[in-house]
């Protein structure tokens, strides 16, 4: 008797300190499926640009953090619905968005790209460099007619509720075949299986998968950024939660200022994608 | 709540219920077919044949359908010789290769169906047949195979219910099902709870229908 009582105490005081030391927490949560932004390694650890951010962001706050992997596809709902407090998955700001969910100033920014496989007839086509939606000036429409041209009956791949799938629906390159799918490593294995004839995302995730499946993907076309690609990816927060908000805004001007983003964001890109 | 969101979804969940029909009546019929050779098979003499049989079976029922779909889409699409094989015009759409998985799993069930129901048949009533000089085919097309679909009716009506349900796994290889456009409107609203009730109540609306036509076999096809 007197065992079961000191057990059950015991796990009274457990269970207490669990909860009261989960109260303090942070909980951030990321999708672990993004590389370089967010993934796991081999041991099913989350790794990643913002994993390693997100710990340095904590510690600038003076708080303690826990990581939470949530599929992309629930992710504002999860957040909603109080499941974490945070979000640090490569989400861009967008207006959609922000009708939910409250955004952090940026903390780092990427350029969106299409990318089929070697030898595609796609490969061809030639446009500037990169194009900013947010002006669309004559040299960007005329960006955006070849594009038009170029995709007419293709499939084009991309993540599901992603800035990129919104900009393929937003006509500016006319009435296109889209196909979605949970994951970019779905959209990756899709094109290089030749179910998708091209696909659009963050060009990182396209030269992250090229090297390392050693599989012939090659980028085309134009970088996009601006207009539906949203200003820069920002910690996304719920609306009510202003003192959090305030928190992550003054530990990424700290961060900022002491290099870590772009040191953290060099390691994992390859480049400063800081902002 | 967000009623405005609800009736609005609607519409467009109708829409996806169409495509959900037409994934589950497709597997169904093909299934069915192979449900009927495959318990015919099982209950066959040659141990090859009905050691096959059960081996499919097995596998189909062992495994979850979520993993066929996947091992069917993803798997397969890895593979370079059945890219470059005529196959691959099928394997290529996610259409197809929803069909392929959804008639090999709800096969493997209806054949084990079917065959208890082919089991539980009365060996008198064969001998009857027999005694009175029927032939053995007939006696089986006859006597056996009616007697085993009404016999076989309430789990068949059971199998077809949980296809519906799975049907809602196509969602997962780009399909827009019903539970692939019900996520499509939540990724730009954010607002799960309405859209998967509607959704819901309209698979729920499904099975009611479901239930009652099977009621309704059973009742005219009673002895």
């Amino acid at each position: 008797m007197n065992i079961i009582k000191k057990f059950s105490l015991g796990l009274l005081v457990s269970l207490f300190l669990t909860i009261s030391a989960n109260a303090d927490k942070i909980r951030i949560g990321t999708e672990g499926a993004y590389p370089p932004w967010n993934s796991k390694d081999a041991s099913g650890k989350l790794i990643g640009f913002e994993v390693e951010l997100a710990w340095t962001l904590c510690r600038y706050i003076g708080q303690q953090c826990e990581i939470v992997e949530q599929d992309w596809d629930g992710m504002i709902p999860a957040l909603i619905m109080r499941k974490f407090d945070a979000i640090m998955a490569g989400m861009s700001i967008t207006a959609e968005r922000q009708k939910a969910i409250s955004f952090s100033q940026g903390y780092a920014d990427e350029v969106a790209s299409l990318a089929v496989m070697k030898g595609s007839d796609l490969e061809g086509i030639s446009t500037s460099e990169g194009i900013n939606l947010t002006k669309k000036t004559g040299a960007v429409k005329k960006d955006l007619k070849t594009l038009t041209s170029a995709l007419a009956g293709k499939t084009v791949c991309t993540q599901t509720a992603t800035i990129h799938q919104n900009f393929l629906e937003s006509g500016d390159v006319g009435k296109i075949n889209v196909r979605t799918y949970k994951t970019q490593d779905e959209v990756n294995l899709d094109l290089a299986s030749g179910r998708c004839d091209v696909a659009l995302a963050a060009a990182v995730a396209f030269t992250d998968y090229a090297e390392k499946s050693g599989k012939p993907v090659v980028l085309v076309g134009p970088t996009f950024s601006g207009g539906a690609f949203g200003n820069g990816v920002g910690v996304g927060i719920r609306k009510d939660d202003t003192e959090l908000l305030k928190a992550f805004n003054k530990a990424i001007d700290k961060a900022r200022k002491n290099g870590d983003i772009s040191r953290i964001a060099t390691k994992w890109f390859g480049f400063d994608a800081s902002m | 709540m967000d009623f405005d969101l609800m009736i609005s979804s609607f519409p467009k969940l109708l829409n996806a219920t169409l495509i959900t029909l037409k994934l589950l009546s497709v597997s169904l019929v093909v299934g069915l077919n192979l449900g009927i050779l495959f318990s015919i098979m099982r209950i066959n003499k040659n141990p090859i044949i009905n050691k096959f049989a059960y081996g499919y079976s097995y596998f189909f029922r062992g495994t979850p359908l979520l993993v066929q779909i996947f091992i069917i889409y993803f798997g397969l699409g890895q593979l370079e010789f059945i890219r470059s094989s005529f196959l691959w015009i099928f394997l290529k759409e996610p259409y197809w290769c929803a069909i392929i998985a959804f008639s090999l799993n709800t096969g493997a069930y209806t054949s084990e169906i079917l065959r208890s129901a082919f089991e539980t048949i009365k060996p008198g009533l064969i001998e009857a047949g027999k005694s009175l000089g029927i032939q053995s085919k007939i006696i089986f097309f006859k006597i056996q195979i009616p007697i085993a679909i009404r016999q076989s009716l309430p789990a068949y009506g059971n199998e077809i219910i949980l296809m519906l349900k799975g049907t809602s796994l196509a969602s997962t290889v780009t399909l827009m099902d019903l539970t692939g456009v019900a996520k499509y409107i939540i990724s730009t609203t954010f607002k799960p709870i309405e859209v998967f009730i509607v959704a819901g109540g309209i698979y729920l609306f499904l099975t009611f229908l479901i239930h009652n036509l099977i009621k309704l076999l059973e009742k005219k096809y009673s002895f």
